[in-house]
This record gives C-alpha cells, sequence and structure tokens, in this order.
C-alpha cells in the first residue's frame, strides 16, 4: 500500500473478495522527506501515513517493510549505471522485477501468505496453459506494460483486482464511496526516488556532468552539450546547435556515446528502426511453442503497440516491425503481446535502421 | 493479546488512573493567586514533594515535563547553552536513545562539538574511557539503562568521573526510574556545585503513569536555559500551565512502582532467566546481546541470525505476540539497531534482533507462549531470502 488511492482500493476489494488480508508499505528510501511533495508517488512519512489510515479504515493490520537497501542496489544504481552506458531504462519495471514482485513477494510467501496484491491496472486470466496477464479495462491506465517482467511463477502469487475497472474515475468513486481518505489524492508520475521530477538534474549530480560535443552523422560537431546523459535518442528539443543543418530540416539525437560522451544527431528519418534485438528474455506465462510468431510490440510505457515478427532463441530475441519504429533507445523494453496478453518482454540492446545508407 | 513490550510504554496503574482523574476533577491554575489556584498549587507541590522524596532530592530540584524527550532536550540544549561560551564539546556514549542523539545533532548545528565514547560488546561504557573524554567538555550525557538491550551503566562512577573533571553530567534514566534504584543524592555523592551529576530525566509511562508524564531533576545548583520560555513557571525552566493531574498521577505511579521495586525485581529476574534460556534452547542459533548480570529486570534482547527482525516481529504480532526491534522511525520502519551497531555488530545482525520487556502483569504463561511459537516464527523468518542476501 503505497499511500495512494489505487492500492487502498485493491486492498479493499481484496478484504471484500474474502481474503485475510494484511497492509505493507514498502519503504523504498531512507530518506524519505516529511510531506509529500508534487507528484511522487511513495516515501514520504505523509504516504507511509496515508497507507495505514487506509489500512485502519478496511480493518488490516499494517506494517512498513524497508527494502530501500535491495531497492537502491537494484533500482537506483542500476539506474545510474543504464545512464552511464548510454541506455535509457524504466525504472518502475525493474521495481516491480527486483522489489515488488520478487524480494517482496518471496519475503511474504515465506511469512505464510499465498499472493502478493497491488493497484497495477491490469487482467489477470486463469488459461488452460496457465495464468496470463492480459492488458487492463481501462485502456487509458493500463499497466501490463510494467508489468510485462513478471513469470509464470511470479504471477501464480498475483493479485489485480483494480484491472477489470472500466475506469479509473470509477476506482475514485469507489475509495470515496468507501470513506478512504485518499479518494482525491493525485496520480503519481513521476520517478518516486527522484525528489522535485528533475531526472536530468539528478543524473547529474550522480554521473557528473562532463561537457562533450554534438556531431552530425558524418562526425562533425555541430554543437557542444553539458553531458551527454541528458539526451534520449529521439529527443528534438534543447538541442541547441550552433551550426544549422545544411537543409534546414530539424535534427533528433540518434545515438548517445557515453564512452566518447558524444551526441549524434541528424534527420527525423534516421531515427526509423527496422529491426530490434534483445537480452534479458522472459516469459509471462508459457515460453511460445514456435520460434518465430506474429504479435505486436510495445516499446515504452505510454507508445502504442505496433504489429510485429519476433523470432527468438535461447540466445536472445530479435523484433521486425511491419512499419519501422521511430526512434528506440538501447535499455528500453520491449513487450511482446498477443491482443491483450502479454507474451512476454526483453530489453532493447541492438537497433538495426531502416535507412542503409545512414546505418 | 500478549505484551512482551514493557519498555515501550507500560500499563498504566491503576492507582496513577485514580490519582489523576482525582486531580483532574479540580478546576485552577496552579499559578492562580485564588482559592482554586491555591487548590491546585497545593497539589503540584505535594507531588513534587512526593516525587523528590522518591528520587532523593530536594523538591525545588524536580521540574515536571512532558514526557522523557522534552527532559532529555531541555537537559541537553539547556546546559550546553548555558556553558557554550566555555566549551563546545559534548561527551556522548554510543548507544544512546534518539532524544539523546537528535538534540546533540541539533547541537552541532549550533556549534557543538561530539566526543564519542564506544561501548563494550555488552554495552557497558569503560569508566577510564570516559574519564578521559571528559577534560573541559561542556557536558557529558549517558543513558542508564539502554532502551534496547538493557545494559545498566554504573550511573555513580560516571557522576564521580564527571565531578572530578569538572563537567556537568545529565543521565537518561528513562529505562532506570521505577525498575532499578535510583537516587540523585548517592549518584551525586559529595559534589555539590554546577558540575557532576546536575540533571536526570525520567518518564511517567514506563513505570505506569500516564504518557505525557515526565521530569527532569534539575540540581539547585544548576542553570540550563530553558528551551520553553513563557510565563516562568518551574524556576523558569519550564514555562507553561503546570499539569497537576499528570504530576499526581506520576507521583502515584512512581511511589507504587517504588514500593513494589524489591518483589517486582525478583519476579521479573525469574521471568527474564525462563524466557532468556528458553530462547536459547528452543531456537540454538540465537543468541543473547547485552550485559547478562548488570541488565534491567525484564528485559531479553536476542539475536536470530538471518532472519529480519521485522519478519519476526509481524509472525509474533499475528500470534497475538507484541515485540519490538528496539527503534523504528517515524514511518514505522524498522531500522537497523544502532545500539547493536554499537555492540560492534555488522548491519545484518541489526536488522536481525527483537527486543522482548516484560513487565507488571507479565506472567510463565506468556513466557511459555513466546517459546511456543518462536522457532516455527524463526525458521519461516530466516527463509525469507531478502535477510539472508548477502
Amino acid at each position: 500500500m503505497s499511500g495512494g488511492v489505487d492500492s487502498a482500493v485493491a486492498a479493499a476489494r481484496a478484504v471484500d473478495a474474502g481474503h485475510d488480508v494484511v497492509g505493507v508499505h514498502l519503504a523504498l528510501s531512507r530518506a524519505g522527506g516529511a510531506l509529500r511533495t508534487g507528484s511522487r508517488g511513495c516515501c514520504t512519512i505523509e504516504d507511509a501515513m496515508d497507507a495505514r489510515r487506509a489500512a485502519d479504515l478496511l480493518g488490516i493490520p499494517f506494517y512498513v517493510w524497508d527494502f530501500s537497501e535491495r531497492f537502491r542496489a537494484d533500482v537506483i544504481d542500476d539506474f545510474v549505471s543504464e545512464y552511464q552506458a548510454g541506455r535509457t531504462p524504466n525504472p518502475c519495471m525493474r521495481c516491480n522485477e527486483k522489489i515488488k514482485f520478487a524480494a517482496l513477494l518471496e519475503r511474504a510467501v515465506e511469512l505464510g501468505f499465498d499472493a502478493v496484491c497491488t493497484g497495477h491496472y491490469a487482467t489477470l486470466v486463469d488459461g488452460p496453459e496457465g495464468r496470463e496477464l492480459h492488458r487492463a479495462s481501462d485502456e487509458a491506465k493500463d499497466q501490463s506494460y510494467v508489468l510485462g517482467v513478471l513469470t509464470a511463477e511470479q504471477l501464480a502469487h498475483t493479485m489485480f483486482p483494480l484491472g477489470d475497472t472500466p475506469s479509473k474515475a470509477l476506482v475514485r468513486a469507489e475509495a470515496a464511496k468507501r470513506g478512504l481518505t485518499v479518494a482525491q489524492k493525485p496520480d503519481s508520475h513521476d520517478i518516486c526516488f527522484i525528489p522535485d521530477g528533475d531526472t536530468r538534474g539528478w543524473l547529474a549530480e550522480k554521473v557528473g556532468a562532463e561537457r562533450g560535443e554534438i556531431l552530425d552523422q558524418s562526425g562533425a560537431v555541430v554543437g557542444r552539450h553539458e553531458g551527454a546523459h541528458a539526451y534520449t535518442v529521439g529527443q528534438r528539443r534543447g538541442l541547441s546547435l550552433g551550426v544549422p543543418a545544411p537543409d534546414g530540416r530539424p535534427r533528433f539525437v540518434l545515438e548517445v556515446r557515453p564512452v566518447s560522451n558524444t551526441v549524434v544527431v541528424g534527420p527525423k528519418e534516421a531515427l526509423a528502426t527496422a529491426e530490434i534485438g534483445g537480452v534479458r528474455l522472459s516469459w509471462a506465462g508459457r515460453a511460445p511453442r514456435e520460434r518465430s510468431f506474429a504479435c505486436h510490440v510495445q516499446i515504452r510505457a505510454h507508445a502504442d503497440p505496433v504489429p510485429a515478427y519476433a523470432q527468438w532463441s535461447d540466445a536472445g530475441l530479435t523484433v521486425t516491425p511491419e512499419t519501422p519504429f521511430d526512434g528506440v533507445a538501447p535499455g528500453q523494453t520491449a513487450v511482446l503481446y498477443d491482443g491483450t496478453r502479454v507474451i512476454g518482454q526483453f530489453t532493447i540492446d541492438r537497433t538495426v535502421s531502416a535507412v542503409p545508407a545512414l546505418a | 493479546m500478549i505484551y512482551l513490550d514493557h519498555a515501550a510504554s507500560t500499563p498504566l496503574r491503576p492507582a496513577a488512573q485514580a490519582a489523576w482523574i482525582r486531580a483532574s476533577a479540580e478546576v485552577g491554575n496552579a499559578s492562580s493567586v485564588h482559592g482554586a489556584g491555591q487548590y491546585a498549587r497545593r497539589s503540584l507541590e505535594e507531588s513534587r514533594e512526593r516525587v523528590a522524596a522518591l528520587l532523593d532530592c530536594e523538591p525545588i530540584e524536580v521540574v515536571f515535563t512532558g514526557g522523557g524527550t522534552e527532559s532529555v532536550n531541555l537537559a541537553l540544549k539547556g546546559l550546553w547553552w548555558a556553558r557554550r561560551t566555555a566549551s563546545d564539546a559534548v561527551v556522548m556514549p554510543d548507544g544512546e536513545h534518539h532524544a539523546t542523539l537528535d538534540s546533540v545533532a541539533w547541537l552541532q548545528t549550533q556549534g557543538a562539538t561530539v566526543r564519542a565514547v564506544g561501548l563494550d560488546e555488552v554495552g557497558r561504557i569503560a569508566p577510564e574511557r570516559f574519564a578521559a573524554a571528559l577534560p573541559d567538555a561542556a557536558l557529558a550525557t549517558a543513558l542508564v539503562v539502554n532502551n534496547e538491550i538493557g545494559t545498566i551503566q554504573d550511573a555513580a562512577v560516571l557522576a564521580e568521573a564527571s565531578a572530578a573533571a569538572g563537567v556537568p553530567l545529565h543521565l537518561d534514566a528513562v529505562g532506570a526510574v521505577g525498575h532499578i534504584p535510583v537516587s540523585f543524592a548517592a549518584w551525586r555523592g559529595s559534589a555539590a556545585g554546577a558540575t557532576g551529576l546536575v540533571a536526570l530525566s525520567l518518564s511517567g509511562h514506563k513505570f505506569g503513569a500516564p504518557v505525557g508524564t515526565g521530569a527532569l531533576v534539575v540540581s539547585r545548583h544548576a542553570t540550563p536555559t530553558p528551551v520553553l520560555h513563557g510565563g516562568g513557571q518551574q524556576r523558569g525552566l519550564r514555562s507553561g500551565t503546570p499539569d497537576v493531574a499528570g504530576a499526581a498521577a506520576l507521583a502515584a505511579a512512581l511511589d507504587e512502582a517504588l514500593g513494589e521495586l524489591d518483589a517486582e525485581t525478583t519476579r521479573l529476574r525469574t521471568l527474564q532467566e525462563r524466557l532468556a534460556t528458553g530462547i536459547l534452547e528452543t531456537v540454538p542459533e540465537a543468541s543473547i546481546l547485552g550485559d547478562p548480570v548488570r541488565r534491567v529486570p525484564g528485559n531479553v534482547h536476542a539475536l536470530f541470525p538471518g532472519a529480519a527482525g521485522e519478519s519476526l516481529l509481524f509472525l509474533l504480532d499475528q500470534a497475538g505476540i507484541a515485540v519490538s526491534t528496539g527503534s523504528a522511525c517515524q514511518a514505522g520502519v524498522a531500522e537497523p539497531s544502532h545500539v547493536v551497531l554499537a555492540l560492534g555488530r555488522d548491519e545484518r545482525d541489526a536488522r536481525s534482533v527483537l527486543r522482548m520487556t516484560l513487565g507488571r502483569g507479565s506472567t510463565d504463561a506468556d513466557v511459555e507462549a513466546v517459546l511456543a511459537v518462536l522457532p516455527e516464527a524463526y525458521a519461516r523468518a530466516s527463509g525469507a531470502r531478502s535477510a539472508r542476501r548477502s
């Protein structure tokens, strides 16, 4: 229970369903402030108190469990080192993979619990071949992408009571009806461990900001930057290039090279990616029977899924979209779908440009 | 529920409750000049005299406060502020209570420096190390009974060293008063000036008075700078309308606690021994931390290797047994115990401890009930991978 409205209503529904429910708030930061600020989702004393008051109202026991050390090692340090390596990680997925449905679930099972129940928006379906993970009924709130890292074993010990709710507004209304004080609490959407939502500033503090060069595809210097980590593949704004493109067209970040501390820019069409490859493959349930299959692939939490063709072996996976992606950053997670069902996911570590001349 | 967390708060004594109800029924501000005020004042001063007699100090030296934390804050901040022109150093042993740690941390923002004094592996302060840190310090402080591991310091020896060095000493006796013999006069010894033992903190709810009652004994020779400013009540050290009913309850609880101290000590020692022995028998991996001999009655502090204290606490709570991991932050997180770290243990150990504190009303049956569920709880909690992970 984060202290937000979703986990409070999820707990309430689990209680109503007759489960023996215990509320657990994860302490993920030792240096949490006292009061909530902005749109951060957790880690303040106020959030812990909100969670506790929701548990009080539901009449369930409540505990705060400290996972701050593992969170630092598996999520925060990983986030920093991924950026340092020029990749774009998703810390929320990492938290789901390593903390909520791993460290917490392991401890819960050891202590005698059957499942971890969260306020995520996704649906679990018990199919003929085991439990399946599907998109939520409310497509706008669907969080199946960030849950794509869950494996069959984890899904078997998971409950998402909000998954079949047609809209978030109904969850808020239900919270209000139940008398939960968090009914009108703002949604969280920033990275919880970055205090003011200023990811660039936070990263600059962690990894240092070293000035470097911005190059075009020919290797010519077209500008300077204040730290390569601040750039993301596909980014257009904020480049402040001193040398205009010969054709006067806008330029985009094509590549971030942490070792040489350079950023490469070029025209929009150079972002087109015909193929992605990846590692750290996992299946949300049974592995596919076929080594190659048609699917939809989603490469960001808020991107649209696109039709694609996937081929996999134990060494890794390659996905070819029907139409090229518009900018893919290594480190991003690609989640594969069969309709609404999550097939599995992998971390993108390789991209092939759709424009051979520019490759 | 089986309540084994008496060091956190022990049940209100009926005698204290009755005294509070009686005193609270009277209208009147003890500072008012009229008859009602005089009546309230009389009750307050009778409570003060009663507490002074029980602690072996003069009535004028008893300053009623809102509890242990306030007492410690007044003593440390007040004594340091009054002496800061002479010296900025605070002598502070490791493993003190957060009221002391955080007050001293704040003093550091005001220019104080800290001379830390290490503990030995059972939590005792070596008198010679304490003495060595004293010369020219602004003040010294020490916890008489450690709130986590229950180790008792030799208060008289620390007071004597402070007097010899000419340094004022505050003793945090929150865990001591009502549980072991405490004599301000005896600990103070022949020192009679503004140095040596000059202040002693206590908290009512640790011995059966209501939460929100407490006192600071302040030597008549000491003039700490007040923290609260206002009407100048209680020697000007603690402005604010005195809590007449709280003082009456505190006096009644202390009177009763000390009246039964010998018998209760004997009874709790037996239970404590049975619980400690039983833990070692039923969970062979466990060990008991703290001083085996110089230990407050009723305290059992055990290390359960490989098990997260918060998991054990959860499992015992589910079995209807209330225990503690030692200290928790405001959000309710079990933190690695700084006391266990001060014993020279590592952070894993500091997260794998439970404090069980017996008290008034604890029975053999309570002890047996804990011992019946501990092995299974330990097996489960030490299986939790998050604790085992290196």
